[in-house]
């Protein structure tokens, strides 16, 4: 084992036991931190991944946006921050086949794919990752409308916010 | 190659080859000398942290027309040693209900959150801890941790003015993260990366030339950012005590202080690397590594010097104030600034460079006076409707 894959499994098991975390905290706000601890997690595989551009994006979004308005959310409308009664309903077992039958769809439709047991190619010196993906983005040929329909769906959940948060005179 | 022009990489080689001499493994050598670097930069950043708080307090006492610290040692060199003495044997307290590990947690964050962006500072053409493609966007990524440690700070002291004052402080960071975003994008249109050194080598021309209204909006996010004033309502000591770190006692509150301190001292350098050419002045920084080092070490240090200026010049505002200067001013001129640089270097990029750099500045002055209109015209309305009509319309009547 080589000490890519040892760290790779290290980050990994931290990923998912501050994933577990999330659910069965008590505390809301310490849920929302474990959270925290677990978008990290997945933004260190992607440093791994040799995608560092979109390593800083998740830090930036998940972490500098989306969980800071969970804490906002969580602090702002709940008078006390502790969850009571259980954590789990009666229909946690179905929860969990679901969660372990996806699992091993994915790895069974993964198993067919070519790519699954290639190891990754070594990545030349010099090469511009986010140059080719703002080609990829932008161009015709590439992904230009798949993300400009994203963008307008962004827009527009932009501006229903406002309108929904608008205070009418 | 010799040590005078790569030091580096020449410290660096020597000691790995000390290292497997001894029977150490290649790679893990290779990460052990990465470690012990990372080590020696942090500690001499901490160094420099305790003489800012010396510069800081000098500078803070000859604005308000006092001597400042001047009884231990020369100039009063030794007070901040003595401050450190005395933070460490003070009483470390604990308030009652305290989240432990939270509390405990969120000063190591707010620290961390300012050295990790010296991981992508460039202090000479060969000296840079990594030199990330996307070496921009990772100042706000380490800025989204800093606000992390804010509201972790407030929420798990269990007391109202730590909340109320992280709130407002995770309220002003957020929401000025988004001008300063905008802001980065224009060195990188300018210089076509978002690496820092490519931005620096592409500097023969500052980008404060070609940019001076980024540079501007750059420097009052990065002091929102920072927390300082006029932005400092979070710590608005007439009314929440202390803010966030209310509660914080010893070396933890220790934390916070030398945090936003080296904070403003690196986004003075932030203010340097992307507008003001970084190491380079006038091809000296290719003489010897040490002259890039002292020449960036000065540029941040004068872009400090700015930011105490201001801190120290102006008035608090209020929240409400603030925020609609960010959301109803400074981003929609931010995004205008980027839409219109953007623009102008499409249709400049084949142009001579005198022609390139009047085209920017015109751009840069017409988007500033046409939005300072608009503010001017928006504003005098605001205030019709609070006075009422004009007393001379009245008189007619």
């Amino acid at each position: 084992m080589t000490g890519e894959q040892i760290f790779f499994l290290l980050v990994g098991l931290v990923t998912l036991g501050a994933a577990l975390m999330v659910v069965t905290s008590r505390d809301l706000v310490h849920a929302a931190l474990w959270l925290v601890a677990t978008l990290f997690g997945v933004a260190v595989i992607y440093t791994l991944l040799n995608a560092g551009f979109i390593a800083v994006v998740q830090v930036v979004v998940y972490i500098g946006a989306i969980a800071i308005l969970f804490i906002f959310a969580v602090m702002l409308t709940r008078r006390t921050l502790r969850d009571t009664g259980a954590s789990v309903n009666k229909n946690w077992w179905a929860g969990a086949v679901v969660a372990v039958a996806t699992f091993a769809g994915l790895t069974f439709l993964l198993q067919s794919w070519s790519g699954f047991s290639k190891t990754a190619a070594v990545i030349p010196s010099g090469f511009d990752a986010i140059s080719q993906l703002g080609d990829a983005l932008t161009s015709p040929a590439g992904y230009v409308l798949p993300f400009e329909v994203a963008s307008v769906l962004l827009l527009a959940a932009l501006v229903g916010a406002v309108y929904l948060a608008f205070n009418k005179k | 190659m010799n040590f005078w022009n790569d030091p580096l990489k020449v410290a660096a080689d020597w000691l790995t080859g000390i290292f497997t001499s001894w029977g150490m493994n290649a790679v893990f050598a290779h990460v052990l000398v990465a470690f012990l670097g990372v080590l020696i930069l942090i500690t001499i950043l901490m160094v420099i942290d305790v003489f800012l708080v010396w510069i800081e307090r000098k500078v803070v006492a000859r604005f308000q027309d006092r001597l400042g610290p001047n009884r231990v040692g020369p100039f009063g060199l030794i007070q901040p040693f003595a401050d450190i003495i005395k933070l460490l044997i003070k009483e470390d307290t604990t308030p009652d209900g305290a989240d432990k590990v939270v509390y405990n947690i969120a000063p190591l964050l707010s620290m961390m959150s300012v050295l990790i962006l010296w991981a992508v500072v460039p202090l000479a053409p060969v000296m840079i801890g990594v030199d990330l493609n996307a070496g921009v966007l990772f100042i706000i990524a380490a800025g989204a941790i800093g606000t992390l440690s804010i509201i972790m700070a407030g929420w798990s002291s269990n007391n109202k003015f730590s909340v109320i004052g992280a709130f407002r402080q995770v309220a002003v960071m957020v929401s000025f993260e988004i001008p300063m975003l905008a802001m980065l994008l224009i060195p990188t249109i300018f210089s076509g990366s978002m690496g820092m050194n490519a931005i620096i080598q592409s500097q023969n021309i500052w980008f404060v030339f070609l940019s001076p209204l980024a540079a501007l909006i750059f420097l009052i996010a990065a002091i929102a950012e920072l927390g300082r004033a006029p932005f400092d309502l979070a710590e608005g000591e007439s009314e929440l005590v202390s803010g966030y770190n209310i509660e914080y006692s010893g070396m933890k509150f220790g934390m916070f202080y030398a945090g936003e301190l080296l904070h403003a001292f690196t986004y003075g350098g932030f203010w340097a690397i992307l507008f003001f050419g970084g190491y380079r002045f006038f091809g000296l920084e290719k003489v010897s590594p040490f002259l890039a080092i002292a020449i960036i070490v000065i540029k941040a240090l004068v872009g400090y010097w700015v930011i105490m200026w201001v801190k120290y010049t102006m008035m608090r505002i209020r929240i409400d104030q603030m925020l609609a200067f960010n959301w109803k001013f400074l981003t929609p001129v931010a995004f205008v600034l980027v839409m219109v640089t953007a623009l102008m270097n499409a249709l400049l990029s084949g142009a001579d460079s005198w022609l390139y750099v009047t085209g920017m500045i015109l751009s840069n002055v017409i988007v500033a006076w046409v939005s300072l209109e608009i503010v001017r015209s928006v504003s005098k309305k605001e205030r019709e409707k609070v006075e009422g009509l004009k007393p001379v319309v009245e008189a007619h009547h």
